[in-house]
């Protein structure tokens, strides 16, 4: 179980925003003053349409961009206060990131070998070439491939073990937090449950931290421990992931909920799609998040407060 | 089968394409049929050949891409038979194509009122002011508001939701017979995708095409399949309802692909995943090509390849477990209980063509 004590929080993001193009008439306003927190050990699931904002701010997370206003704090240090270089390493060493495209965030020049070894080299975490090579055996292990795989390059794989490359290249420089960006939405369905089974059997092991982006509601839901959801770069509603699925208080998790394709035809047949009006989120209110139950955020404004806190009493939305 | 219904038929189609590495056997012996108005959803993984198979319909195959063997019958003619010309009609006027990319699959510098009416100044010779004025039709019948003023637009300025609404009121506009739709919805987000598969069983209830769906989500299968047929290293390894092959699954791949999948409701620590990959098309197995990956292959699995056995009328399933010498085996948990429901559903059906439902009798008894 995970502790979801204030000392256990690995990541705080508060009030963070990114802007692109600032003063210019293409101004965007990518993410929009969110506010979230990720405990230690657990798997929290971004999801969204595209363009919600979700992979910028897993981006701003890990730092490729300078924030536009707001906080992002790992491990107790505000990432946009990393001065020396030596604390920047540290902090990329801790957090790592693996990609959506399996063929394009491998560089086809390189093997196997010195692509999972680039981070042990930089951080010198190897004693001597044999250390290295033993090193990447074993990373290589781990992830469901075997040593003789070692000197290839990319270009010798399957999808499914490009992304285990990947990992194993995440893995190397042992980092607390990993940042998943649709890790497994380029790849076969077969394939994708043996991805989901290595990365959730890597975070008992390791006692790692998942932030999972995904639009893929299903499986967001079967890996996560809790669920954010974002809209228009604003976060509208976080809860556990059974809670968020079976009371999801705002209409546009409801609505996103509703539209997943459910492998059951009966179901499909009877299917009811909760349509979602985007304007009850630009009426000019003021909104945030406010914590309606216990552990159940949702963006509301004043006066829709006791709505929500209704909503949380009644029976899922959602027909079973 | 009957046959007079039938739109298109592909009988023992053998594709081959020669590579450097040596002959690639992509399509392996496959049949199949398309009836009027039915929506025939093919699911695999990639290289399993639901492309391949597609492409050869549309005459589309790369240059390297051979055929061994095989009639696709259209129209009481062979489409394999046809020069490059005469499937440039075909093409377009009686079989369209959905592709799966929006973004790439319309002409970025061109208007999309001429995109959508090209292919009726090119098949019906329509006059420019007719064509267009069609275009119009089918640009509301798709769901593309204010239409008038949209018509002179270029693609980049539509999102992809809307670009494939486009994509498919140009492959519509001519009222193909047969409309192929390659994965297409796999670019776009669920409650767009959720837009566009009711659009297109919206227009097949109006026009009465026939479509084949290509797809890996089995959720979307689910929603818009009359029957399916599952793809696996160039053959069908299994084909029948929708219902048949959901609720009552009979080929162990189609048990694996069924599981991998979680729904809204799975949890645990494991999700039951497919082991190992598929095999190399190169030099395809001897016996049932799944073998490798199946837990529950026999010894006769990797000497002779499975024929298809019965299930019923209109499922057939290529696994040497359905033979009468096969041991009893137990599928997984999750599959036992689809095919409780089937049975339950199978109960339904009979109890309502006696004329009593059940619970009628219940209320006898």
């Amino acid at each position: 179980m995970i502790d979801y004590s204030d000392e256990n929080k690995i990541l705080q993001v508060e009030h963070l925003k990114q802007y692109f193009n600032i003063g210019k008439p293409n101004e965007v306003k990518a993410v929009d003053d969110i506010t979230f927190d990720v405990y230690r050990g657990e798997t929290f699931g971004l999801v969204g349409e595209s363009g919600s904002g979700k992979t910028t701010t897993g981006r701003a997370i890990i730092h490729l961009y300078e924030p536009t206003a707001g906080k992002i704090i790992f491990d107790g240090q505000d990432v946009s206060k990393l001065d020396s270089k030596k604390q920047q390493q540290t902090f990329r060493r801790n957090m790592q990131m693996i990609f959506q495209d399996p063929y394009a965030s491998l560089n086809p020049r390189m093997k196997v070998k010195d692509i999972v070894a680039e981070g042990i080299d930089i951080n010198h975490l190897a004693k001597d070439d044999a250390d290295r090579s033993k090193q990447v055996e074993d990373l290589l292990e781990t992830v469901g491939l075997n040593k003789d795989h070692s000197s290839r390059y990319p270009h010798e794989f399957s999808g499914g073990q490009r992304q285990r490359i990947g990992i194993a290249r995440a893995l190397a420089v042992q980092p607390q937090f990993i940042i998943a960006d649709e890790p497994i939405s380029a790849l076969d369905v077969s394939i994708q449950a043996q991805v989901v089974n290595l990365l959730k059997k890597l975070q008992r092991e390791r006692n790692l931290t998942y932030l999972f982006i995904a639009h893929d509601l299903s499986m967001v839901k079967y890996i996560s421990d809790r669920i954010g959801v974002m809209h228009y770069g604003r976060m509208l509603e976080i809860a556990s992931s059974d809670e968020i699925y079976a009371h999801p208080l705002h209409d546009y998790t409801a609505s996103l909920l509703s539209a997943v394709p459910v492998p059951d035809p009966e179901y499909e047949r009877a299917r009811v799609q909760i349509p979602y009006d985007a304007s009850q989120e630009f009426d000019g209110k003021e909104r945030s998040l406010v914590e309606i139950v216990p552990h159940h955020w949702v963006r509301a404004s004043e006066d829709e407060i006791p709505m929500y806190k209704k909503r949380a009493q009644e029976d899922s939305r959602l027909k079973k | 089968m009957e046959n007079d219904k039938d739109v298109l038929e592909v009988r023992n189609l053998k594709i081959n394409f020669n590579t450097y590495a040596g002959t690639v056997k992509a399509i392996r012996d496959v049949s199949f049929d398309l009836r009027k108005g039915e929506t025939l959803a093919i699911v695999g993984e990639s290289g399993s050949g639901k492309t391949v198979t597609t492409r050869s319909i549309m005459g589309l195959n790369s240059p390297n891409a051979v055929i061994d063997s095989g009639t696709i019958m259209f129209k009481g003619q062979d489409l394999l038979k046809k020069s490059r010309k005469q499937m440039d009609k075909i093409r377009g006027r009686d079989i369209a194509e959905i592709f799966q990319d929006p973004m790439t699959s319309l002409d970025p510098t061109m208007k999309i009122g001429k995109q959508i009416a090209e292919p009726l100044i090119i098949h019906k010779g329509m006059k420019r002011e007719k064509a267009y004025a069609q275009a119009l039709e089918m640009m509301k019948l798709v769901g593309i508001e204010n239409a008038e003023q949209r018509i002179n637009n270029y693609p980049h300025q539509f999102s992809g939701g809307m670009r494939q609404r486009i994509v498919i009121a140009i492959a519509l506009v001519n009222y193909p017979e047969i409309l192929i739709a390659d994965e297409p919805t796999t670019a776009l987000d669920v409650t767009i995708q959720a837009q566009i598969l009711d659009l297109m069983k919206e227009l097949q209830a109006k026009t009465n095409t026939s479509i084949i769906f290509i797809t890996h989500d089995l959720g979307v299968v689910a929603g818009m399949a009359d029957r399916v047929a599952v793809m696996y290293a160039g053959k069908i390894v299994e084909y029948g309802t929708v219902d048949e092959i959901f609720y009552n699954p009979k080929h162990p791949y189609t048990w694996g692909l069924l599981n991998s999948m979680p729904t809204m409701d799975t949890s645990g620590t494991e999700l039951p995943s497919i082991p190992g990959t598929p095999p190399d098309l190169l030099e395809p197995p001897v016996g049932d090509a799944f073998a490798a990956r199946n837990k529950y292959a026999l010894k006769i699995d990797t000497e002779k390849q499975p024929p298809f056995f019965k299930v019923s009328d209109t499922h057939y399933a290529a696994t040497w477990l359905l033979d009468p010498r096969a041991p009893k085996v137990t599928p997984p948990e999750p599959i036992i209980e689809r095919q409780k429901h089937y049975a339950k559903l199978v109960h339904q059906e009979i109890d309502k063509s006696k004329g009593k439902h059940v619970e009628e009798q219940e209320e006898q008894l």
